[in-house]
């Protein structure tokens, strides 16, 4: 068995809050910034759930701002 | 794992495409444009078209389109876009130009110019937003917006009897003998933006080969103008758009026999 | 090398177009200049100099056309007559914005509306005071004949380019249909690419490894900017009234009475002032061959000397104001037919004498 182990980054600056990440992220990895906004005043979005992240992209394809980066690593078991 | 170990270059799998500016889109949150925007840059740099590239602008939403995809581009009069590209690649045939319209601008205003154009098979490829709403002037009727739906200018709901019926542009076009491809898709999750993307780069593939006009028709939401959060948009476009615009390609090919 | 033939000034247009090096030609039908586009494809320049010619489907396309290809560096052009140059504005004022070179040919017909097909100048205003939206000029070029249809092409093209700016060829349909003798120039080669490249920085042809992108438009949404660009524009036009003056004097060193006119009706009245002269009465005459920029500043060097001046043209007075605004204090009256009339020289010395009562 393989276990894929993903990670995100989100400009948070350039995020606009439009939550459409969080909605296409299979694994419920990311919320919106319940308080904080950033400097334009927008709720961005965060990793709440890190741990579930299986890099798919899905977040970082739909985002219009382009401001998520993803990271992926299968790893097999030896 | 730990993060760190994660987030490491070789483990990077997407990453902002290089060809996008650094600019802040002036783009409503969620609104469909920024994706389009996006794979289309990635195209132009996977398929090494950065210094071959011409954009048209529209007016609309997309009139800025110039401030964030790094390529020339030059900015039309309202639904004129497909005549300055007829220009452009005629006079410069080894370029690859595109247009990118909304529908007040291809399907109103511009009518004439993106049916002669696609008629007379120029070698552009035309990528056209339709959200069957006017955004940039703050939410009017479109030549696409479905009956029944309410804008600032059917504010009781678009009447057949009133104001005529959606019209789908896209259907006319493929009936044309100068269209080499005419395709309808959307944007909404990360399997459909895949999808437009593939749509995307076949159609600058025929204009590079000079196969005609390709027209990507891309079916999207407003959601600033519908009056919904992006999410739901989303989910009014899969239930009330795709039905008068379904997606698929309505053209794959030039007559054979032409 | 240079050629003598005998053709119509439309032809003419066509002609020198191709030897120009012109790269485009995209224009719509419309009667009187219809023998432009027609001649083009008679000649099929693509097949020789490689300029491209299409038939538009509106003129509002045509000068779309001409916008897109102007913005990509190349040398354009576009003719119509006066209602299509009408639906032509909305593009001529995004190539002043832009600050595009172009050349627009208006054999103008009478007016308002469809009016006629004869021949008319009623479109002085809309060619010289700007024609479309916003605060911008056009070079206008005005021909008196076929030869200087011929040579305007070249003219124009090169003031577009020298000031990257729209020009116009503003001719009356009777020097658009007229035959007459006409010297062609040489064939010039059309441009490469790295020779648009070089002339042109700023245009929007493919990046072809240039380190940014260039971007041709209009719109600027900051009114700060904005203002910016447009003292540029008129930055420009000063410079163009400073140094692109052009007009041709006739007997005007012992002229007491002068005559305004341009296009073919400065030849009527050239008539009229010779039949004057050998009955006694000196009368001279300057026909502006820029109407914008106007000579407004040789009209008030004559003026003084004037016991009056009289315009005559194809419209109920239009360029008479500006010569009005360049000659305060002397007598200045419009004499003009209108609705594709064209006024012979004996009416044009009735009507000076009307006016001058002295010469009666």
């Amino acid at each position: 068995m393989a276990k894929v182990f993903g990670a995100v980054t989100i400009d948070s600056q350039r995020c606009k809050g439009c939550d459409l990440c969080v909605v296409a992220c299979p694994t419920d990895v990311l919320l919106l910034e319940p308080r904080d906004v950033n400097d334009r005043g927008y709720h961005y979005a965060f990793t709440a759930h890190p741990e579930a992240c299986i890099g798919c992209a899905a977040c970082a394809t739909v985002c219009p701002d382009a401001c998520i980066e993803v990271y992926r690593v299968v790893k097999r078991d030896e | 794992m730990t993060k760190e170990e994660i987030i490491r270059p070789e483990n990077k799998v997407y990453s902002r495409p290089e060809l996008l500016t650094d600019n802040y889109t002036h783009y409503c949150p969620g609104c469909s444009h920024g994706v389009v925007h996006k794979i289309i840059a990635e195209l132009i740099a996977e398929m090494g078209l950065t210094d071959i590239t011409i954009g048209i602008a529209p007016v609309g939403c997309a009139v800025f389109a110039y401030n964030y995809i790094d390529v020339d581009w030059i900015e039309a009069p309202h639904g004129r876009a497909p005549a300055l590209a007829t220009a452009a690649s005629r006079l410069n045939p080894d370029r690859m130009v595109f247009t990118y319209q909304g529908d007040g601008d291809l399907a109103a205003i511009g009518t004439a110019e993106t049916i002669h154009a696609a008629n007379r098979g120029e070698n552009i490829t035309i990528v056209f937003i339709n959200n069957a709403i006017y955004g940039m002037t703050g939410g009017q009727m479109a030549p696409t917006t479905l009956l029944g739906m309410k804008t600032a200018t059917t504010p009781y709901g678009r009447r057949a009897d009133l104001n005529g019926y959606p019209l789908p542009i896209s259907n006319i076009l493929a009936t044309l003998d100068g269209t080499c491809y005419v395709t309808r898709q959307a944007v909404h999750t990360a399997a459909a933006v895949r999808k437009a993307k593939s749509a995307i780069k076949k159609a600058f593939e025929n204009t590079l080969a000079k196969r005609g006009t390709s027209v990507v028709e891309i079916v999207s939401t407003c959601n600033s103008g519908w009056k919904m959060t992006p999410a739901q948009s989303n989910e009014w476009m899969v239930e009330h758009m795709f039905e008068k615009y379904p997606l698929g390609d309505l053209k794959t090919q030039k007559d054979p026999s032409l | 090398m240079e050629e003598v033939r005998l053709m119509k000034g439309n032809e003419a247009i066509a002609h020198a177009a191709i030897r120009y090096g012109c790269d485009g030609y995209f224009g719509y039908p419309i009667t009187p200049q219809s023998e432009v586009l027609e001649t083009l494809a008679e000649l099929k320049p693509w097949e020789t100099t490689g300029m491209v010619v299409l038939q538009a489907e509106s003129e509002l396309a045509a000068i779309n056309m001409v916008l897109g290809g102007a913005a990509t560096g190349k040398a354009v052009m576009t003719s119509s007559s006066s209602p299509g140059v009408s639906l032509k504005q909305e593009g001529i004022s995004y190539l002043a914005a832009s600050e595009l070179p172009a050349l627009i040919v208006n054999v103008m017909r009478g007016g308002p509306g469809l009016g006629t097909i004869q021949p008319s100048q009623g479109d002085y205003f809309q060619a010289t005071k700007g024609g479309g939206h916003g605060d911008y000029h056009l070079i206008v070029l005005s021909p008196a004949t076929v030869q200087e249809m011929t040579d305007f092409v070249g003219l124009g093209f090169d003031l577009a380019f020298k000031y990257r700016t729209p020009a116009m060829i503003l001719a009356d349909g009777v020097v658009g249909q007229m035959m007459e003798k006409v010297v062609l120039p040489e064939q010039r080669p059309r441009r490469t690419d790295e020779e648009v490249r070089r002339q042109c920085p700023w245009a929007a042809c493919g990046r072809g490894g240039r380190d940014h992108r260039n971007v041709v438009t209009s719109l600027e949404l900051d009114s700060a900017k904005m203002e910016v660009n447009n003292h540029r524009f008129q930055e420009t036009y000063r410079r163009i009234e400073e140094n692109e003056v052009r007009y041709q004097e006739y007997f005007t060193d012992d002229a007491e009475y002068l005559i305004v006119a341009f296009g073919s009706v400065a030849r009527i009245c050239l008539k009229a002032i010779e039949d004057a002269r050998a009955a006694g009465i000196k009368i001279g005459l300057l026909r502006p061959i820029t109407l914008w920029p106007f000579p407004s500043r040789r009209i008030a060097e004559l003026a003084p000397r004037m016991r009056g001046i009289l315009t005559v043209e194809l419209n109920a007075g239009q360029m008479v104001e500006d010569v009005r605004l360049a000659a305060p204090g002397v007598d200045v009256f419009h004499f003009g037919r209108m609705g594709g009339m064209v006024p012979n020289p004996v009416e044009v010395l009735d009507a000076l004498k009307q006016h001058f009562t002295e010469l009666q």
